[in-house]
């Protein structure tokens, strides 16, 4: 039942680190990757430079993804911006299979026009051509968005480049720890702190409209779930009762949470909350560590993590109440569960031969897959895309990112340039263009 | 008074041992226990000693009674030699009825941070228990569990993880 990946099926090795980016990313892709261009962008505006070099953007995106090589702009015979002007002749001569053109037009003081076109070199034939408009503010946006589209079109994998992930870091700071929530683009770009505290935070969660984080912070000395909405920064108390309030979770509408809830005896259950009205509904009752709960995209069902088996595994009980029923059988510790958003997949921290590893198991063939290679894996969070797994693992003493796409084959390591702990990484929806 | 003590400590582990909400997880691996953190556990004991016991000390605040107590693997069980610091905690408690601690519960950073919640929780519910079973009032007593969110040891050795597997007794104020 047990599959397990080769590590180390990994020929490039590329190092991306754009300037004041949190976030260093080294990508390790698959043995060949498909080589493209992506033609520097024509610029008609007011100023000598266009408000970000899209071009690169795009290039960047293509290459963290680990199954394109975009040429280096040396090895262009022809830089065209406008699609009439491709030659596809000089562009199969060098060898891409897969050509950018495109350009930003200035329409007014903070306004612009975006287009690109993709073609396939070998169909002579344009695959898509698009225009949209931007501010400077949007410019990055913009081109992820294009990004998107291109990557969607030459592998058929809806592109997460427009995505963002939120994750935990701890510093030393004096006697003690300073603990952030921090939001960036999925690159490591625009990267905001949204909560400090010298108190731990953990457990952040979208909502999934994007527009808020659940978490759980220990200010105080106990712990409480907050929502905060990420353009304002005002954020809400929903959960603070006696013992543990922890691991919250939206359901897919938005409307609730599921949380964890110790009580002063700490017996740890599932409940729903009704973020309104903040009732709560117990869902389990078991003595054991009952947490980690999970809606599945189709909202019918919570899984969650229980060792009333001895050790911990995943169950799944009905979201509206019912008989919890056992989910993974492989292994003595399955714990943290996350269903992929097209449903297939349950993600976990899984004891693989002594050590904490990041597994994904199909749930209709239910065969297992360790997918990362560390001693102390954790947090696994999926993609929008289902198509790739962020992660948290050690590298000495501190925590760093990586994620892996769901077939094990593309590997990226993301670590902290500010230093510290990084940790507890979750995917964002989709973003609503 | 102590004899009673110590027959009531007695009857807890066995009733802890059998408890169905402290199941023992089957080990993921072999644990080298090296107990290099209890500096600030005292260990005389009632093993050794159980009639001989003399006073319990540290009716006052001073901190002759020591204020952390480590566990096993996997573990919430109140190892024997740390139970003279519960029974040190509980009768400071008895004597100072205005008196309110807060059990803080941690574990190792091994495995899943929520669930590593739960097992924190679980420790210092079980030193919970055993203050309450010694005549210490529920409402003298708080719980919190910061899972492994405060380690005091950073490395990933057993020795790091077996100094983070603690309930530390807090008196705020």
């Amino acid at each position: 039942m047990l599959r397990r990946i080769g590590l180390f099926a990994v020929l490039a090795a590329a190092c991306v680190a754009p300037a004041h980016a949190e976030l260093v990313i080294d990508v390790q892709g698959i043995a060949q990757p498909t080589p493209v261009a992506v033609v520097p962008f024509g610029w008609e505006g007011r100023t000598p430079e266009m408000p970000a070099d899209v071009a690169e953007i795009i290039s960047a995106d293509l290459l963290r993804s680990g199954r394109f090589e975009p040429i280096g702009e040396d090895k262009m015979l022809q830089k065209p911006t406008d699609g009439a002007d491709v030659d596809f002749q000089d562009w199969s001569f060098v060898g891409v299979e897969a050509v950018v053109v495109g350009k930003v037009v200035q329409t007014g003081e903070n306004a612009y026009t975006l287009q690109f076109q993709l073609f396939d070199v070998f169909g002579r034939r344009q695959l898509v051509g698009y225009r949209m408009p931007a501010s400077r503010g949007t410019m990055r946006g913009a081109a992820h968005r294009a990004a998107d589209m291109i990557y969607e079109k030459l592998t058929g994998i809806k592109g997460v480049f427009g995505t963002r992930v939120a994750y935990v870091t701890a510093r030393q700071q004096g006697d003690g720890r300073l603990y952030s929530l921090v939001v960036s683009d999925y690159d490591g770009f625009n990267e905001h702190t949204i909560m400090e505290s010298e108190d731990p935070i953990m457990s952040p969660a979208w909502s999934p409209d994007s527009r808020q984080l659940a978490y759980v912070s220990f200010e105080g000395d106990k712990s409480s779930i907050f929502i905060q909405t990420l353009r304002t920064g005002n954020r809400f108390r929903v959960s603070s009762k006696p013992g543990i309030n922890g691991a919250p979770s939206f359901s897919p509408d938005g409307r609730k949470l599921v949380v964890t809830l110790g009580g002063e005896e700490g017996n740890l259950d599932i409940h729903v909350l009704d973020i309104n009205s903040r009732r709560t509904t117990r869902l389990t009752t078991h003595r054991a560590i009952d947490t980690e709960g999970t809606w599945s995209p189709d909202g019918r069902w919570i899984y969650f993590t229980s060792d009333r088996s001895g050790g911990p595994q995943v169950y799944r009980v009905p979201a509206t109440g019912g008989t919890p029923e056992r989910v993974t059988f492989e292994g003595s510790y399955n714990a943290r569960p996350r269903l992929s958003p097209d449903g297939k997949r349950l993600a976990t921290v899984f004891n693989d031969r002594g050590n904490f590893r990041i597994a994904v198991m199909d749930l209709e063939r239910r065969d297992v897959l360790v997918l990362s290679g560390g001693r102390q894996d954790e947090s696994p969070s999926f993609a929008p895309n289902s198509d790739i797994l962020i992660y948290a693992t050690r590298q000495g003493r501190n925590g760093v990112l990586e994620s892996v796409s769901a077939d094990g084959l593309i590997r990226q390591k993301m670590r902290s340039s500010a230093g510290g702990d990084v940790r507890e990484p979750v995917w964002s929806p989709f973003p609503r263009y | 008074m102590s004899y009673f003590k110590l027959i009531s400590i007695a009857a807890l582990s066995f009733l802890l041992a059998g408890c169905p909400g402290t199941p023992e997880m089957p080990d993921p691996e072999p644990t080298d226990t090296t107990y290099g953190g209890d500096a600030g556990a005292s260990t005389s004991g009632a093993g050794n000693d159980p009639y001989g016991g003399g006073e319990f000390f540290g009716e006052d605040l001073a901190g002759e009674v020591g204020n952390v107590i480590y566990f096993e693997f996997d573990s919430s069980e109140v190892r024997a030699q740390d139970q003279d610091i519960v029974a040190g905690h509980a009768s400071m408690l008895n004597s100072n009825p205005g008196l309110r601690v807060r059990l803080e519960g941690h574990a190792d950073e091994r495995g899943s941070r929520e669930y590593n919640i739960g097992l924190g929780e679980r420790r210092s519910q079980s030193v919970r228990q055993m203050l309450m079973i010694q005549g210490v009032s529920a409402s003298q007593i708080a719980t919190v569990s910061f899972g492994e969110e405060r380690p005091v040891a950073f490395g990933n050795s057993e020795s790091d993880y077996s100094q983070n597997r603690r309930v530390e007794f807090v008196y705020p104020n």
